[in-house]
């Protein structure tokens, strides 16, 4: 065993030697509390750690222990409706071995090791197993969850049994004498392996129409959102694990309010999910390093919560995974690579954040899972992005457009006159219309690709208009162009605008948005119509339609909406010519 | 305890002094954080902590500041136990300092307990989510911005706006409605100048609520790491006080400004990389220290809310210190010159304020049922009105449509009647009154955030039309 002692502390990071034979990122204990850390640096018999808890009153020359394992987490059953810290330590464990607040030096199992699950067996004896295959399913909830062999791991069934165990208890033997219990432990940092990528071609269905309709994602896809303070990032990302049509999602607080973990803890038992009308919390695993805790831990979260959702995919599951907010989590290295002395690149971060950035949001996708059976799985992460000051222009922003495929530009003009989603239209973008296309062609409508255009279109022409508004005023303006700007008004607020908070409204079918944008355009080209007609404009503002389109988004009943299509229509046909 | 603690090692080994810090050589067995006693040639004694420790020397932040230290004749005892402070329940309608010895000229402390200031994380899992709506009696907060228990609020203010005003008044009127529970406030000043130190003190006797006030005092004069403690005494006193004795805390921590100035002191005198503007990369988390220590715990009935005030250098949010500290607290009210020019009072410009826990507070049996789609109809109408008065700059009042004249006024009269109040302490409902009465002034077509069965109850027209309907809700 590698041990050595304690020669600098300085914060989070402290420095041992007489450490070699050490690798980078093995596990260490540190001083008598056995805090654990990660070798981050090698330097002669040196190494540069980096502690998971706070150092206060670790003393030079405390002993320092290599565990010679990299940094892993637990997979196995027990993982849903749990919520861990930033290294998999169970937060509600912990609160029981040392009460309100977070003690130093507590460790806890990342599953629950006393817990009996019924394991059915898919197997018997003398089958030929691969890894990624299925030897069994354990019903967590009313999940199944499979049970596969590790990756790297083969053989033909010598045993296998059924029944209820643990998940340290053995379930399947194999010729080799490889005994395999339910759980399986991987090293956070290395992806975990999988047969093929394949192209993202479906849609994440969000029921929030400035996400579906206008930018998509898809199951496989990397979106990101940033936005200064209060511009909703937190309600988005809240938003997306809710109702994201994804049987599971990992969300991961990452250095942010406690009290908002709180809220997903106390309402995610109680939401249903709109789809398979079970409790949300039983397809959601929570990862909570809050802001005030220790910063390495910070860092350490995503790639705890990326493993937790890749084991998932590999049963060929789609999983939706929420950061929230990797702005802190590039701090965190920021602060670990000050500590490091090392030569600073943009605002301080260290040169290689633009790699770990790409490598992380790289690990989504959608692909073909170890395993016989063919099963695909996915992984779509949503990063939040905080930008200091709302600059879009700093590091984080700008290293991680480079990798994601969807751009949910929040705005703070938007936040403060409360249109919500902040979603900015005319920066936004999604690189996946032409992917998911085809599915909206067949399970939407033919035109919706047209619909969207047209309706993006408008938008873009209602910032022109207003430039000239703001100059000569809005009477100078020719009836077409103030039709503009009455669509774009319902555009923004009858279509755009979602409350995250309504009863009926937070969650919108996608066959409904596709109607309420229809009958918005619907409008539109009928009052063009009209107007070619020569009615004016007046007459069809003062009908009575703007009110019935405001309420669109109360309508219980998708018939409802569709219903509105032909009311429009009709009302503005009506129209006959002034005199 | 580590037998190292009870070991006494002074040192005469001070090699180097730079700004606050020292360095003492060849220090043994010193740990992370812990705390220092140095004493000068004639005697002082100063406090410092130990911010970096290596075989060479470790690094001591001192709070009083090093003028006077010398190489020679300064020694340093390494007590060997972090940062702590006596905390008891005696400790409400004292004064303290920002390291937290006594400066009223009273008697010591006798403590209940012995904290270390830096506390520690509180689990996620044992929060309780904030529910209980305070009434602050000003509108802008209560109608718009609902503050509730175990949140931190903090308020953005300018050179010259009277944030301590409203700070005042927020902690003078501040009420759950129906309970009569035991309060406390903490308050915690940092770098303040004695004349607004003694503003608070004399609104506090005024109204009689000096004796359930615990006081950290470090005002302009006084040594500048000292402000590094103080906010950590205050939250530690704070949390004993709301989870040992159950009261419901109030934490006022002005101006945290001066805090960072005194963070960036530090991270410059060790010769850091410097992130935004000169401040440490690891403000937000060290912020977050201090922002997190707020909310309420399962099983406990005390709680904290915490009101920082801070002064945006040049107006600027997004300036490090008010930007980071969005990222950190649950909201903001923002006070702005424009407004404050325009005779409101309290100058809340109400577009940037924001409270992320509103919707826990608000709501049928806690506020009103209406007062959501409320809140969300003055928004979205002042915001509009507010646009339009910069239209009106360019093209004159004359080019704008008649709906558009009555969103002018809609603003005019929001900034003039709901959020102006002076002095009022007005109830949640007096509040909600007002609104209306300014929704009156627009179409009723045009009030689409709020629920038609909402319209018809509360609505003054609608309210005329069924003359005989019943106001339930006035005067509970």
């Amino acid at each position: 065993m590698i041990s050595g002692t304690i020669s600098r502390i300085s914060g989070p990071v402290i420095m041992a030697k007489g450490m070699k034979g050490s690798k980078m990122y093995d596990v260490v204990k540190v001083g008598a509390e056995a805090l654990r850390g990660e070798i981050i640096r090698l330097e002669g018999d040196e190494a540069v750690i980096q502690v998971y808890e706070d150092t206060t009153g670790l003393t030079l020359g405390e002993a320092v222990e290599n565990t010679e394992t990299p940094l892993s987490v637990e997979l196995g059953p027990g993982l849903l409706a749990s919520i861990y810290d930033g290294v998999q330590r169970p937060l509600p464990v912990l609160l029981k071995l040392s009460g309100d607040f977070i003690g130093r030096g507590i460790t806890a199992p990342g599953l629950d090791r006393s817990k009996k699950w019924a394991f059915a067996p898919s197997v018997k004896n003398g089958d030929t197993l691969g890894h990624g295959d299925v030897i069994g399913t354990v019903k967590e909830f009313q999940f199944e969850h499979r049970v596969l062999v590790p990756p790297k791991v083969s053989g033909k069934v010598t045993e296998i049994r059924a029944g209820s165990f643990t998940v340290e208890e053995i379930v399947c033997v194999l010729d080799n004498k490889i005994r395999l219990p339910m759980m399986q432990s991987w090293p956070v940092r290395i992806p975990r392996p999988h047969i093929k990528k394949l192209d993202p071609l479906l849609p994440l269905i969000t029921g929030q129409r400035v996400f579906d309709c206008m930018f998509p994602v898809t199951k496989g896809g990397t979106a990101m959102i940033p936005g200064g303070f209060g511009t909703g990032k937190t309600v988005s990302e809240q938003t997306l694990a809710k109702w994201s049509d994804t049987q599971i999602v990992v969300y991961i607080g990452c250095g942010e309010r406690g009290n908002e973990m709180t809220d997903v803890l106390e309402e995610f038992p109680e939401l249903v999910d709109p789809r398979t009308k079970l409790p949300l919390i039983e397809r959601t695993i929570l990862i909570a390093n809050t802001s005030n805790m220790p910063v390495a831990a910070r860092e350490a979260s995503i790639y705890t919560g990326i493993t937790i959702a890749e084991y998932f995919r590999d049963m060929g599951y789609d999983v939706a995974l929420l950061a929230d907010s990797t702005s802190r989590w590039g701090e965190a290295l920021r602060e670990v690579s000050g500590r490091l002395e090392e030569m600073p690149g943009e605002e301080g971060y260290p040169a290689y954040l633009a790699t770990r950035l790409s490598a992380f949001y790289e690990r989504a996708g959608r692909v073909i899972c170890l395993g016989a059976g063919e099963r695909n799985g996915s992984i779509t992460v949503v990063g939040a992005v905080s930008p200091p000051g709302g600059d879009f222009s700093e590091p984080i922003t700008q290293n991680t457009l480079r990798v994601v495929g969807t751009f949910w530009a929040l705005d703070t003009n938007l936040a403060y006159r409360r249109h919500f989603p902040s979603v900015n239209w005319i920066k936004s973008y999604s690189l996946y219309l032409d992917c998911i296309s085809e599915w909206y062609d067949k399970n939407i409508a033919r035109d919706w690709r047209e619909l969207r255009e047209k309706a993006m279109y408008l938008l873009q022409k209602e910032v022109e208009l207003q430039e000239i508004v703001q100059l000569v005023g809005p009477d100078a303006l020719p009836d077409s162009e103030k039709a503009i700007l009455d669509v774009t008004r319902m555009i923004r607020e009858d279509f755009l605008q979602q409350s995250a908070y309504s009863d009926t409204d937070s969650f919108c079918p996608i066959e409904k948005q596709y109607l309420m944008l229809k009958v918005i355009m619907t409008y539109y080209e009928q009052a063009n119509l009209a107007m070619n007609r020569g009615v004016s404009l007046r007459q069809v503002q003062v009908l009575p339609l703007k009110a019935t389109i405001g309420r669109m988004k109360d309508a219980g009943e998708v018939d409802e909406v569709r219903k509105m299509i032909d009311e429009v229509t009709s009302a503005i046909a009506r129209l006959e010519v002034e005199r | 305890m580590k037998d190292t603690s009870l070991l006494t090692k002074e040192y005469r080994t001070i090699d180097y002094v730079s700004g606050p810090l020292i360095f003492v050589n060849g220090v043994l067995g010193a740990s992370y954080g812990e705390i220092v006693k140095i004493t000068l040639k004639d005697g002082e004694v100063r406090t410092g902590q130990v911010l970096d420790i290596s075989e060479e020397h470790a690094v001591v932040q001192v709070f009083e500041g090093t003028r006077g230290i010398d190489l020679v004749g300064t020694t340093a005892r390494f007590i060997g136990e972090p940062a702590r402070i006596n905390v008891s329940k005696d400790m409400l309608g004292r004064i303290f300092t920002g390291v937290g010895t006594p400066r009223d000229g009273g008697p010591d402390i006798i403590p209940e307990a012995v904290l270390d200031i830096a506390g520690t994380p509180i689990n996620p899992s044992a929060r309780d989510k904030p529910a209980d709506f305070i009434q602050t009696g000003m509108s802008a907060i209560d109608g718009l911005n609902t503050l509730v228990r175990g949140q931190k609020l903090p308020i953005f203010s300018g050179s010259g706006l009277p944030a301590s005003k409203l700070a005042a008044q927020i902690a003078r009127q501040a009420k759950v409605r129906g309970e009569g529970e035991e309060f406390a406030v903490v308050f915690v000043a940092m770098g303040i100048t004695h004349k607004e130190a003694s503003f608070f003190m004399q609104d506090f006797e005024r109204t009689g609520a000096l004796d359930r006030v615990v006081f950290f005092m470090n005002l302009a004069d006084d040594p500048t790491v000292e402000r590094l403690a103080a906010p950590r005494c205050g939250l530690t006193v704070a949390e004993f006080l709301a989870f040992t004795h159950n009261l419901h805390v109030l934490v006022i921590l002005t101006d945290m400004i001066n805090y960072c100035e005194a963070l960036r002191e530090i991270s410059t005198a060790r010769e850091e990389v410097p992130g935004r503007r000169g401040y440490p990369g690891y403000m937000y988390t060290d912020l977050a220290s201090i922002y997190e220590r707020a909310g309420r715990l399962k099983g406990k009935t005390g709680s904290i809310t915490q009101i920082p005030i801070l002064t945006m250098p040049d107006d600027d949010i997004t300036h490090p210190v008010p930007d980071l500290t969005g990222y950190i607290t649950e909201g903001q009210i923002v006070l702005s010159r424009d407004i404050f020019r325009r005779g409101s009072d309290p100058p809340v410009d109400a577009l940037p304020c924001l409270s992320r826990l509103m919707n826990l507070g608000i709501g049928p049996g806690k506020t009103r049922e209406d007062h959501r789609g409320v809140a969300d109809q003055l928004y979205a109408s002042y915001a509009y009105g507010r646009d339009l008065r910069r239209l009106v700059a360019i093209v004159g009042e004359e080019a704008l449509t008649d709906l558009d004249r009555k969103y002018l006024k809609f603003a005019d009269g929001f900034e003039r009647q709901f959020i102006t109040q002076g002095d009022d302490d007005r109830s949640i409902e007096t509040t909600l009154a007002i609104a209306w009465d300014l929704f009156a002034t627009l179409p009723v077509d045009e009030l689409k955030r709020i629920k038609r069965e909402h319209i018809r109850k509360y609505h003054p027209a609608a309210k005329e039309a069924a003359a005989d309907a019943p106001d339930k809700t006035s005067g509970s």
